[in-house]
């Protein structure tokens, strides 16, 4: 195994001081799911290895009303689905949250890993952009605001400066009337990665229960994890029929370029595409109609 | 360039240190430096959890930490479940359900039973087969393993 140097910065300042100065050459690690079975496998060879798990604002994990969810890159999965209040607020993000590895897994993954690894079958990210999430970065130049959507740029390539790294990521308090959903398709119950995933989120109107907004991601079908436009939007203002759901499932096979692999072919990902949508539509639905049903008590 | 790093922790509740490589897993640290040998080498990648261990009351798989990020954290091992007295409730129904075969799987197993038994001691059958997903066994078919680990939930909640 190639050797390195372990370095443990305890605040922001130190981390973004010494990645500025050594870029190129060092790595940051965070629960290490995924660098340390790369570096094993000798696919990455860094000099230095930054754990930036010490640094306390990337183990933030808070909701508020006015400032909705915070959650720290460094939090691994299993303290956001053991927090009762966000396992209740956000069932669509732990959908995501809980399908990564087994409990061991998750006692280590964070959301900052599984995002700048940038798998396009990374399960949290196709949940994140439904949500809306956005990612705090930090780097010398102080913090920027990147969309989940627009961090990933190719398969493992993310759209982070080399002094850059994520900070936190933030989703909006739930608005009356919203319901999320993610779920992927494996050929086995658990542990295993998505052969095509889709994430969909809806706010349903109060008093007619048409679309007011909708969200549609899908991922392990293109190089990196989609946000489809043009199948969220085909929903606003509608009601949610078989014939819309439908369509906005089409619609996401459509954006879907998938490739052939061990793991599936291009035929069968388009079409659990559209599968996968049509399902998450119907889950987010469900859950929007109790979000609706709990503020009319 | 081989830095040797000064490591303080505790394990099985007892304070103690190592030097390590930053190169070496926290598994390796246990079974070689340490002479833990109860957390088994499956597959060095994070698949199989023979290698479970509880680090600061969260399960981890040992092959996937590094020995120095457990500087300042407390780690239970298989060896620091039994009781003064002898087995745990645990180890014992996993025995009377001959939950085990070879016996390879069954280290990991046991200490991610007691984590879940801590974190939720009235599980599911559910709920013990989505905890457990993350251990391979290549013998029992896991029956045995999930109606050991309910009948070790009842015996240990009658208990306390
Ligand atoms: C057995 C097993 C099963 C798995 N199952 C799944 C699964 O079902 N679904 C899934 O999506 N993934 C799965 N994974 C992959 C992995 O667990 C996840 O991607 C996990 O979320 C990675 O997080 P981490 O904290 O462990 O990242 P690390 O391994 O610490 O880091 C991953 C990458 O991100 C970089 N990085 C980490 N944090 C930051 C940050 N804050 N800023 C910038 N860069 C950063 C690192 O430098 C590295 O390149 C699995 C892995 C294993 C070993
Ligand atoms: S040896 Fe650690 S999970 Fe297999
Ligand atoms: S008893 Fe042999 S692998 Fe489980």
């Amino acid at each position: 195994m190639h050797s390195f140097t372990y370095v443990r910065p305890q605040s922001l300042e130190e981390a973004s001081t010494f990645l500025s100065e050594h870029r190129e050459q060092a790595r940051i690690l965070a629960g290490g799911t995924d660098l340390l079975v790369q570096i094993q496998s000798s696919s990455v060879t860094p000099d230095y290895i930054v754990d930036i798990k010490h640094i306390p604002e990337l183990n933030v994990l808070s909701f508020d009303e006015t400032g909705g969810l915070r959650i720290g890159a460094a939090v691994p999965c299993f303290k956001i689905w053991n927090h009762h209040e966000i396992a209740h607020l956000y069932p669509g993000l732990i959908d995501a949250v809980q399908l990564i590895g087994g409990t061991q897994i998750q006692g280590r993954a964070t959301l900052g890993g599984n995002v700048a690894n940038a798998s396009p079958a990374a399960d949290t990210i196709p949940s994140l952009i439904v949500h809306g999430a956005i990612c705090d970065v930090i780097g010398r130049q102080g913090i920027r605001s990147i969309a989940v959507q627009d961090i990933c740029i190719g398969p493992g390539q993310n759209a982070l400066a080399p002094d850059e790294f994520l900070l936190r990521f933030q989703i909006k308090p739930p608005s009356i009337g919203f319901g999320a959903h993610y779920l992927r398709f494996i050929p086995r119950n658990e542990m295993d990665i998505a052969v095509a995933s889709a994430g969909a989120s809806l706010v349903l109107n109060p008093d007619d229960q048409t679309v007011q907004y909708a969200r549609i991601a899908i991922g392990a079908v293109a190089p990196t994890p989609l946000l489809v436009i043009a199948a969220g939007e085909s929903l606003i203002g509608q009601p949610l029929t078989n014939e819309s759901i439908d369509r906005a499932a089409r619609l996401a096979a459509q954006a879907a370029q998938p490739i052939t692999d061990i793991r599936g072919t291009i035929s069968q990902r388009k079409h659990l595409a559209a599968v996968l949508t049509r399902r998450a539509l119907v889950k987010a639905q469900e859950r929007a109609l109790q979000s609706l049903k709990g503020a009319s008590h | 360039m081989s830095q040797r790093i000064h490591v303080q922790t505790e394990i099985n509740g007892e304070a103690q240190d190592f030097l390590c490589d930053p190169r070496e897993s926290l598994l390796d640290v246990l079974r070689n430096t340490m002479g833990l040998t109860g957390a088994k080498e499956g597959c060095r990648n994070g698949n199989c959890g023979a290698c479970n261990v509880i680090m600061d009351g969260i399960l981890v798989n040992s092959c996937l930490v590094l020995a120095v990020e457990a500087e300042g954290s407390s780690i239970t091992t298989v060896e620091g479940i039994n009781t003064p007295v002898g087995l745990h409730l645990i180890q014992q129904k996993y025995m009377d359900h001959a939950a085990l075969q070879c016996g390879i799987c069954t280290l990991g197993l046991i200490v991610a039973t007691k984590a879940l038994l801590d974190h939720n001691p009235a599980p599911t059958e559910h709920d013990v087969r989505l905890w457990l997903a993350g251990n391979l066994c290549r013998c029992t078919g896991y029956d045995k393993i999930v109606r050991a680990v309910l009948d070790a939930a009842e015996a240990m909640r009658e208990n306390v």
